[in-house]
Formats: structure tokens, C-alpha cells, sequence
């Protein structure tokens, strides 16, 4: 916050602002970058991610496309082949798994099976929903079946900082570049341009410091943490929060260093539980830091089941602040309250921006 | 007189033989146990590779599939590389990462093929999207299967193809078979492939594939129109595999093919009938022929020993290009 107050460029944006800002900047700079997917040119422009873009760039390089995910990803490959640096959006991940072939077949594989004859400068925006009945097909986090191919670059950024500047970096790579975006963030408010902004893909980024135990969130996860850290400070407990944003390459030295200092690790994860990315953390600091681990590592995630859509079934599937409260109190063996912590929100919505549909 | 009825016979022949050539050192020495990768081998289908090919100028744009050789090679790929390539070799046209299945050479437009059913037709479509964002008057060709023919990203592609009006040739070779499988058992018995596709908004036409001149003629004129109107076509050529799906062996006694079907097919050699076609039209001699075969036996040779000799790629490199700088 103080190092933002000094760098005079710095603005706040809400994230859909600063993924359209990224865009636009990213366009203007290469004319080789071309956005498309269902929808990027109607009127509602993703959530306003698109907006302008048309009206800049031209239809040439911004359109719509047909219902066709896998053929799309595949025409992306393509375009990235011939020297282009395709955008492809999505506004629900859920409808990118019709794409599985020519993402991991083809896009992953592609610079490795030819012996880095050629590269795919690929860039697969995906948005994650959640909540207002999204329900079993709209709400996905599938973002440890991309982690897990090799090949593919994955980022989840939570901040519009973050988001803006990992957008740009993203269609900047020489790589595929799967970049998931949580439907809960997108009217989240900070700043873009600061010297805080992590601009490499690859990095984590702390964003709490602290002794007592190390918190590793990620995307929509992180701001839930958040509030439960702030809390737990006020009872002088001081836990360390760490905003993952990479999935692939995970930025282990990071995480490993803090560990390290408070020797506690709680892991929160957007994704289902098993094979999740906080299993993967888990497991990885257990085999290198497993010496400074004073209590056994925790993950909270949402359960093995699908998202269902009735609002009454949603409330105890996604972990909250207090849930990570609770897990903190349970780790260190301390019981501080978390009353405060209780939202008189709708638990099925971010705030009273969102009213659906989706 | 068209241009189109101007034949480059030798080149098509020379062509053919070259692909025969290699396809049949690969089936001879593949027992040797030292090409270490699941092998499908072209022989039989020479001739739509080698037609389509000889109308396409060197930095038109080709992707393939698993049964890719003969249009890597008619495409002007490095027979060297992809030998080498084929035994696991450093020297390898993908350093010995993509085997048989995966070949690439670059410096002739053949952009890659790949292993998985359908794969690389989308692949061919967004290339010829980057070449009319160019603005330049080259082309993207799309070798296919009538297999992938039954995958939705086979229509998804020639849908967006058509919608764009991209400059794509979709090369849809005919050969009745995936794996064991026969057309009559994955597609309706009265259907056409290219009437169906046609009803997409895309022109089409059915040639012999076995017949290079028929087929050069036809790709001849599609590329043509392709450069100039900016729109995708397909062509699907008849032909035929004589060897089993994958590896160096004759598979009939297998019994899912009868012997009827494949000798009425290997009467149709596309490479002896073109050669008794051109020594009654006096383009070549029986010695000249003799010649050729001699002069394509010792290139073929001289692509063997070379990836024989070759050196391994280091163990180390099997950890390296997974991203790209």
C-alpha cells in the first residue's frame, strides 16, 4: 500500500477492468494478438473483459466464433503456428473440457514432439463460476488437470494488479498459457501498475507476513483468507498469506522459505479435493521441508461432490474465512473466536454486484 | 490447351517412387528392432500424397496425421531427417521427441503431423487463417482420413473454414479401412463423403486417388481457385493401404479384408500404372526408368546409413524444450 502511494501511475481498476485494459495495451502493442471466443464481440463482451476491443482493433482480429471448443482450440494452434498470438476466452471453464484434445495433445506437446521446431503462443482465458446456482456444470475448478500437463503454463491471479499485468505476460509467452479468472473477483477493486505487481508468470507473491504459520491461497480463495488473517492479527496471531497465482510452475522456493520461518501450512484450494494443486503443495513440502513442519499440514477445499444449484445445498460446500479460522485454531491448538467473521451476505453470492445470471 | 493438362509426369513419378522406396526399406529393416516406434507406412498411397503435393508451391502450409510419410516426403521434407527421425536419432527431424508420427519440416511448409484421429485438421484451418491475415497467396492443406471423417472436430473445422472463407484444401483420402475396421461397420452404406460435406457450404469433388495424373489435374485446379476466390474446398480420393494399419507387414491373412477387394486395389498401383502409362506415351525409356529407381534406391540408402550412423540424442535432452524461450 505505502509503495503504491508513491508511484504516481498507479490506478484502481476492478478486475474486469484491468483484464480489458491488458488486452487493449496487449493489442496495441503487437498487431499479431487476435481475441476471440463465443461471444467476444456481443453486447454484453464477457462481463465487459472485451469491451472496445472490436471498436479498436477491427473484426479482422476480434470476432466470435462458432460453438465449436475443440476445433477453436485447434484453429488457435494454428494461428499461434502462423505467427499470430491468439486469445481465446470462454466463459465458463466447464465448456473448454470439449477442447481436451487439442489442448493437451496438441497445444502442450506441440514445442516438446518436435523438438522445439515451433512454439504455441497460446493464450485460454477461463472463467470459473460459482454460487447463484451454478450447479454441477457451471462452477468447475478444473485448474489441477491443466497444472498437471506438462507443457501448459497455468495462473490463477486474484488481484487486478496481478491480473492485468499476468494477462499481458501471458499472451507475451512464447508458451500455452491456461489463465482462470473466478466470476467472484471480476468486481474486485485495487490497483494496477504498482511496484507490487507480480509480472512474471511463475511467482507467488506474500501478501501478509507473518511467524506463526504459513496460508497458501489461491484466486477467489485467497480473499477469504485474507479476511481470516486480518482477524486473526487482532488476537496477535500472525500468519503468513501467500498468494499462489501460479499453478504451473509453482514458485517453490517462495513457499518453502516460509514454511521454513513459521513451520505450520494450512493449503486452500478452489478445486475439489482429491488430486487437487493444495495436495500437490502438501505433498511437495512434506518431502522438502519436512524437518521445520511442527504440526501436520492441513488442506480446506470444497468436498468430493459437485457443485449442486439449490442455494440451500451450496452453503456448506465452499470453506470460508471462519473455516480457515478454525483451522488455524485447530493447528496451533488455540481457540480465538470467529463471530466477527460471520456474514450476513448471502452465502451463494460475492456481494450485491452479483445477481446472476451467471 | 489448359495449364492444367501440363503434367509434371517425372516429378510425380519420381515422387511416388521415392515414397515406395522408403516404405519398403522401413518394412525391410523395421524386423531389425533399432526403428523403435509404432510405424504406419504409406505404401499403396502414393499417388494422392504425390499429386496433391506437386501443385502446391513449397511455402504452401501442410499438416498430416499418423500415416504421414508420403506427404511429408512429397511435400519436400528431408528423407534423411525423417529416417532419422523414425530410428530415435538426434539427426532427427523433431530430435527423436515425435517418432514416425510426429514429423516436421519447416523450411518446405510441412508444418507437423500428429498421432490423434482428427488433430491436426483445426491446426490446418488456423494456419490458413494467419496466411489471409498476411495477405499473402499461400495456401494451407489439411491431409486427412476417412476416419476423422467420423470426428465432430472434422465438421467444426470445415464449418469454420467455411465461415471465414479461409484458403484451406481439405485432402480427404479414402482408404475403407480404420485399423480393422471397415467403412460399412463406422459410416451408412450410401454415403458419399464428399456429396455429404458438400451440403456444408463448401465445394468438393471425389477423384481417384490412385490415379496421380487425375489427381494433380484436380488439386491443380482447386489450389488455383483457392488462391484466388479465398475459400476452403475439399477433395476425397479413393485409395488404398496394401500393408496393416501400423507396422511393416502384409496383414491380410487376418482375414478382414478379402482377397478380391485387394488384388482389384493392387491392380490399381498407382506407381506401375503411371509407368506403363508414361513408357507408352514415350515421357520416359524402360532405361531411363531403370535410371530413376537406381538414382532414388541410393538416396533412399544413403537416408539409412546416415540415421544409422547418426548419434542418439543425449539422455539429458528427453528434459529439455518443454517450454520455449
Amino acid at each position: 500500500m505505502k509503495k503504491s502511494l508513491i508511484n504516481k501511475m498507479t490506478k484502481e481498476l476492478t478486475y474486469t477492468q484491468a483484464i480489458n485494459e491488458a488486452l487493449h495495451e496487449s493489442m496495441d502493442a503487437d498487431k499479431s494478438v487476435i481475441v476471440f471466443g463465443l461471444g467476444v464481440d456481443d453486447p454484453k463482451r464477457i462481463f465487459g473483459t472485451t469491451a472496445g476491443l472490436k471498436e479498436s482493433y477491427g473484426e479482422g482480429r476480434v470476432f466470435d466464433v462458432p460453438t465449436a471448443e475443440n476445433a477453436m482450440t485447434g484453429f488457435g494452434i494454428g494461428a499461434a503456428l502462423g505467427g499470430l498470438r491468439p486469445v481465446m476466452v470462454h466463459q465458463r471453464l466447464d465448456f473448454f473440457l470439449l477442447a481436451m484434445d487439442q489442448l493437451v495433445n496438441g497445444a502442450a506437446k506441440w514445442h516438446f514432439m518436435f523438438g522445439g521446431a515451433a512454439s504455441v503462443p497460446i493464450t485460454v482465458r477461463l472463467i470459473v463460476g460459482r454460487g447463484w446456482g451454478q450447479g454441477p456444470t457451471h462452477s468447475q475448478n478444473l485448474q489441477a488437470w491443466f497444472a498437471h500437463i506438462p507443457g501448459l503454463k497455468v495462473v490463477m491471479p486474484t488481484f487486478p494488479g496481478d491480473a492485468k499485468a499476468l494477462l499481458k505476460e501471458s499472451i507475451n509467452d512464447n508458451n500455452p498459457v491456461v489463465f482462470i479468472e473466478h466470476r467472484w473477483l471480476h468486481n474486485l477493486r485495487g490497483n494496477v501498475d504498482d511496484v507490487d505487481t507480480v509480472t512474471s508468470l511463475g511467482k507467488s507473491k506474500v501478501i501478509r507476513e507473518g511467524k506463526h504459520g504459513t496460508i497458501v491461497g489461491m484466486s477467489y480463495m485467497t480473499i477469504e483468507a485474507l479476511r481470516a488473517v486480518d482477524h486473526l492479527k487482532k488476537f496477535g496471531i500472525e500468519m503468513e498469506l501467500i498468494d499462489l497465482i501460479s499453478l504451473n510452475p509453482i514458485d517453490w522456493p517462495l513457499i518453502f522459505k516460509s514454511l521454513k520461518k513459521t513451520g505450520n501450512l494450512i493449503v486452500l484450494d478452489t478445486g475439489t479435493e482429491t488430486c487437487n494443486v493444495a495436495g500437490e503443495i502438501i505433498a511437495k513440502c512434506s518431502e522438502n521441508c519436512w524437518p521445520s513442519l511442527k504440526t501436520a499440514p492441513k488442506r480446506l477445499c470444497p468436498p468430493n461432490f459437485p457443485e449442486a444449484t439449490s442455494v440451500n445445498l451450496t452453503k456448506n460446500y465452499h470453506p470460508t474465512a471462519i473455516d480457515i479460522v478454525k483451522a488455524v485454531n485447530d493447528q496451533l491448538e488455540i481457540s480465538f473466536p470467529f463471530d466477527a467473521l460471520i456474514n450476513s451476505n448471502p452465502h451463494d453470492v460475492p456481494g450485491d454486484w452479483f445477481k446472476g445470471p451467471f | 490447351m489448359s495449364i492444367t493438362e501440363q503434367i509434371p509426369s517425372l516429378e510425380l513419378l519420381q515422387t511416388m517412387l521415392k515414397i515406395r522406396e522408403v516404405e519398403l526399406e522401413i518394412a525391410r529393416k523395421y524386423p531389425d528392432g533399432d526403428m523403435r516406434c509404432p510405424t504406419h507406412l504409406s505404401i499403396g498411397q502414393e499417388a494422392a500424397a504425390a499429386g496433391v503435393c506437386a501443385a502446391l508451391k513449397k511455402d504452401d502450409l501442410a499438416v498430416s496425421t499418423h500415416r504421414a510419410h508420403a506427404h511429408y516426403l512429397a511435400k519436400g521434407g528431408s528423407v534423411r531427417a525423417m529416417i532419422a527421425e523414425i530410428y530415435g536419432k538426434a539427426t532427427g527431424c523433431s530430435r527423436g521427441k515425435g517418432g514416425s508420427m510426429h514429423l516436421t519440416d519447416w523450411s518446405v511448409g510441412f508444418v507437423g503431423s500428429t498421432a490423434i484421429v482428427g488433430n491436426s485438421i483445426p491446426v490446418g484451418v488456423g494456419l490458413g487463417f494467419s496466411l489471409k491475415m498476411k495477405g499473402v497467396e499461400n495456401i494451407s492443406v489439411v491431409f486427412l482420413g476417412d476416419g476423422s471423417v467420423e470426428e465432430g472436430v472434422f465438421y467444426e473445422s470445415i464449418n469454420f473454414a467455411v465461415v471465414k472463407k479461409l484458403p484451406v484444401l481439405f485432402v480427404c483420402e479414402n482408404n475403407l479401412y480404420s485399423v480393422y475396421s471397415p467403412l460399412s461397420v463406422r459410416q451408412p452404406k450410401d454415403r458419399r463423403i464428399y456429396s455429404m460435406v458438400e451440403a456444408m457450404g463448401i465445394t468438393t469433388e471425389t477423384v481417384d486417388g490412385n490415379d496421380v495424373a487425375q489427381t494433380y489435374r484436380a488439386a491443380l485446379d482447386s489450389v488455383t481457385r483457392i488462391r484466388l476466390d479465398q475459400k476452403p474446398h475439399l477433395m476425397e480420393l479413393s485409395t488404398y493401404r496394401w500393408l496393416e494399419h501400423c507396422g511393416p507387414n502384409f496383414d491380410n491373412e487376418l482375414g478382414y479384408r478379402s482377397k478380391e477387394e485387394f488384388e482389384f486395389w493392387k491392380n490399381k498401383d498407382p506407381i506401375k500404372n503411371f509407368e506403363t502409362d508414361l513408357i507408352a506415351k514415350g515421357v520416359i525409356s524402360e532405361f531411363d526408368l531403370i535410371k530413376l529407381r537406381g538414382v532414388i534406391k541410393e538416396e533412399v540408402k544413403d537416408a539409412f546409413e546416415y540415421a544409422e550412423r547418426s548419434p542418439y540424442p543425449d539422455e539429458n535432452e528427453a528434459f529439455a524444450n518443454l517450454y520455449s524461450a
